[in-house]
């Protein structure tokens, strides 16, 4: 093991000896960022030389620049040299049947009512052959074939499809845009891929659950899709279900290309990862780059978020609108509870004429929770006629947490249109005696106005998916008044 | 049904109850009457167990229980319904999805099977052409943006659906036209049973036409000062409440 170790860290110190790598029997690499581990890692997913290369000029590029300070959040200094880069996607360790896994961690299963298949699933339990997701998977598959869509790992699209790949990485997120999104391009393990030929309708909202050899979701993930002419897709990422990672550090990039007239892309996010204890020991950081770009005349792209977990968030889904006519949306319900932080928003750039664009954002603080909603309106000088609706809501939970806003607004033609609105309220004690006097549990008085706050976000997600949201919701802010 | 015994509650250290003695029995109707701050609103929110305000002294029974051994919704399981002189708004929340997790609770806790959805629609349906309620108010959030008449509507409506075992409806009949008045007085006079009972509070007698009490009670500064039968309401709107305070000052402190 030692000298396999000591391998790599030769290999790792190597400038450019070997170049192409292709046999390596390692499961991980040591820990640190170098130029070689970024070889490593490119050469232990075969890539070709132009993605090594994409990859060290992120690399280069990253070693010029500082860790972004402005978020409104706090938390201890990084040490980007005692992480590890790479390790393969490891078996989880499979358990014969649920009366293994945690408790505690069934209870919250439970009351989000996941399923026990699906418990089962998230928990590593051996499946029976019967409810295997591969081969649900598979006639899944079998579909999107039929209709040209493609949709696979990252890894695989670079495999299969190399051109469509190369031709639009990086091109709405580049690989030096900032700090986390430049260490993504150049660690990224895996991810997603998604290409809607002309004028297909996905007919199913696509989800990383139903992607084959879906390995763990990983740290540096990084997701791709192309929407071609009058293309429609929904994109489902994350579940309710609780996830727990022993990286600190998250740092995902999603690149949205609604490429030609008419084409339309709705994302849907439910991020539940592990927020910390109650004390705000432990916990993930979520630092992820989010950006899409309508460049087809009235084309869409509507981001729509429920973040409830993570220590601390940084999120800004972000969209170009460069085609005439083209639509950005932005829904967010974001929820901070216990020590947890949240600096997220959006931003709609508005670059072709008659160009739309709503944000709705709602944020529900509780415990010592941080609240920051951070947004630009930008409309640039040839993006005449333009309109955008604002609408930043705040829901505080006790007296310890805190909301905040930070709106920035710049319009550069006087024939545009925009238009902010905001609001904080605390949650009504009133509010929660008029449940009361009717029957309801302050649990559920608190999940009933809550949801009833988020409401305008929640009707934007897929059904199911609304209904998880939901009774997430509930389970995150468990506890926090009364 | 309800007895209350000497009960003294004060808000912020003001006391506003100053021993309060009233008997409740199943199938009666009691109204309270009394001038604007007299502890009217105070008196009903105590015993639907608003934690803002502080009994300091005295108990309540309810149905041979201790009312205060019960969290307000507890009480409201048990049967205890407020209609509230100043209904909450509820953002967001639909008002029939509102009702049904209500009832729902209600019938939990009461051993009974929670209703489905279109179980619970048809109760819905009856009882919204019993309150004649419009049937956008049930597809709008819970008394936001309703109209002061709304509002007292969609409470005895809450009412009709939850059917509690002792009501109090706190100034139901103010913000009221007198068409509404009698929709609402009807509807209440529709659900009274041998087994149920409705405490009345009201600063006119105007909705005692309507439904009409058994006992009359005149609330003056945290006190129960004069009781009486129907016609002591009658009296009130006559002669106003001096005349009882007048009547009260001359006499010797009760024990
Ligand atoms: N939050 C409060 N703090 C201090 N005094 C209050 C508060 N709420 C009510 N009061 C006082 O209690 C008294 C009784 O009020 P209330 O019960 O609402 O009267 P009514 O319903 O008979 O008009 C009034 O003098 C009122 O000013
Ligand atoms: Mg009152």
């Amino acid at each position: 093991m030692s000298t396999e170790t000591d391998d790599i860290q030769q290999l790792a110190d190597q400038e450019y000896k070997w170049g192409f790598v292709t046999d390596i029997e390692v499961d991980a690499a040591p820990k640190g960022l170098s130029e070689g581990i970024v070889r490593f890692i490119s050469a232990k997913k075969n890539e070709p030389e132009w993605l090594l290369q994409w990859r060290l000029k992120a690399y280069r590029h990253w070693l010029t620049m500082t860790e972004p300070r402005w978020p409104n959040v706090r938390y201890n200094r990084i040490d980007y040299q005692d992480m590890v880069y790479y390790s393969a996607p490891k078996q989880k360790k499979q358990l014969k049947s649920l009366t293994e896994v945690d408790p505690e961690l069934l209870r919250t299963y439970e009351k989000l009512g996941i399923s026990l298949q699906e418990q089962e699933r998230l928990s590593g339990v051996a499946v029976d052959a019967v409810f295997d997701s591969v081969s649900v998977a598979t006639t899944f598959k079998e579909k999107l074939k039929e209709l040209g869509i493609i949709f696979c790992s990252f890894s695989d699209a670079v495999r299969e499809h190399p051109d469509l790949v190369r031709e639009h990485l990086g091109s709405v997120v580049p690989a030096g845009d900032n700090f986390f999104a430049a260490l993504n391009a150049a660690v990224f393990s895996d991810g997603s891929f998604c290409y809607i030929p002309k004028g297909v309708r996905c007919p199913m909202e696509l989800s990383t659950y139903f992607r084959i050899n879906a390995a763990d979701t990983g740290q540096f993930e990084r997701t791709l899709i192309v929407a071609e002419a009058g293309s429609y897709v929904s994109y489902l990422e994350g579940c309710t279900a609780p996830m727990r990672d022993n990286n600190q550090l998250h740092a995902a990039v999603v690149e949205l290309i609604a490429l030609g007239d008419n084409a339309q892309i709705k994302y849907s996010t439910v991020q539940n990862w592990y927020p910390g204890d109650k004390e705000g020991k432990g916990g993930i950081y979520n630092f992820v780059t989010k950006r899409g770009k309508c460049a087809g005349k009235n084309s869409k792209i509507s981001w729509t978020q429920v973040e409830t977990g993570s220590a601390v968030t940084w999120k800004y889904p972000s969209v170009l609108l460069q085609g005439e006519n083209s639509v950005g949306e932005f829904y967010s319900v974001a929820v901070v509870n216990n020590y947890q932080q949240a600096d997220t928003g959006t931003k709609m750039i508005h670059i072709g004429k008659n160009t739309r664009s709503t944000i709705v954002s709602k944020g529900i603080s509780a415990g010592r929770g941080q609240n920051s909603y951070r947004g630009l309106v930008d409309v640039k000088r040839g993006a005449t006629n333009s309109r955008n609706f604002s609408q930043c809501d705040s829901l505080l939970l006790g007296d310890k947490c805190g909301a905040h806003t930070f709106p920035y607004i710049e319009v550069k033609n006087t024939s545009s249109k925009v238009e902010h609105e905001a609001s904080t309220s605390k949650i009504g004690e009133d509010q929660i005696f008029y449940c009361k006097q009717r029957g309801l549990s302050t649990e559920d008085a608190v999940n009933l106005i809550v949801n009833g706050f988020c409401k305008e976000v929640f009707r934007e997600l897929p059904m199911e998916f609304a209904v998880e949201a939901q009774k997430l919701l509930g389970v995150s802010l468990e506890g926090s008044v009364g | 049904m309800l007895e209350i015994r000497n009960l003294h509650a004060s808000i912020n250290g003001t006391e506003i109850l100053k021993g309060i003695n009233l008997k409740v029995n199943a199938g009666e109707v009691h109204a309270i009457m009394g001038p604007n701050g007299s502890g009217k609103s105070t008196l009903a929110q105590v015993l639907a167990g608003r934690d803002a305000y502080e009994v300091t002294q005295g108990e309540v029974l309810y149905e041979g229980k201790n009312l205060f051994d019960l969290d307000p919704e507890e009480r409201a399981r048990e049967g205890l319904f407020l209609a509230f002189q100043y209904p909450v708004e509820i953002p967001g929340v639909n008002n029939t999805y509102f009702l049904k997790a209500a009832l729902n609770a209600i019938r939990k806790h009461q051993g009974q099977e929670e209703l489905d959805a279109i179980d619970f629609l048809k109760i819905v349906k009856e009882k919204m052409k019993l309150m004649e309620i419009d049937e956008s108010l049930l597809n709008r959030s819970v008394n936001e943006g309703f109209s002061g008449g709304e509002k007292k509507r969609n409470e005895i409506f809450h009412m009709a659906v939850l059917q509690p075992k002792f009501a109090i409806l706190d100034e139901t009949d103010s913000g009221l036209d007198i068409d509404a008045l009698r929709v609402v007085a009807d509807g209440v006079n529709k659900l009274r049973r041998k087994d149920n009972a409705v405490l009345v509070v009201t600063h006119y007698q105007r909705l005692l036409n309507y439904i009409v009490p058994d006992f009359v009670h005149v609330l003056i500064e945290g006190r129960i000062v004069k009781s009486g039968g129907k016609d002591l309401a009658l009296q009130l709107e006559e002669k106003g409440y001096d005349w009882v305070k007048d009547e009260v000052d001359n006499q010797p402190v009760q024990a």
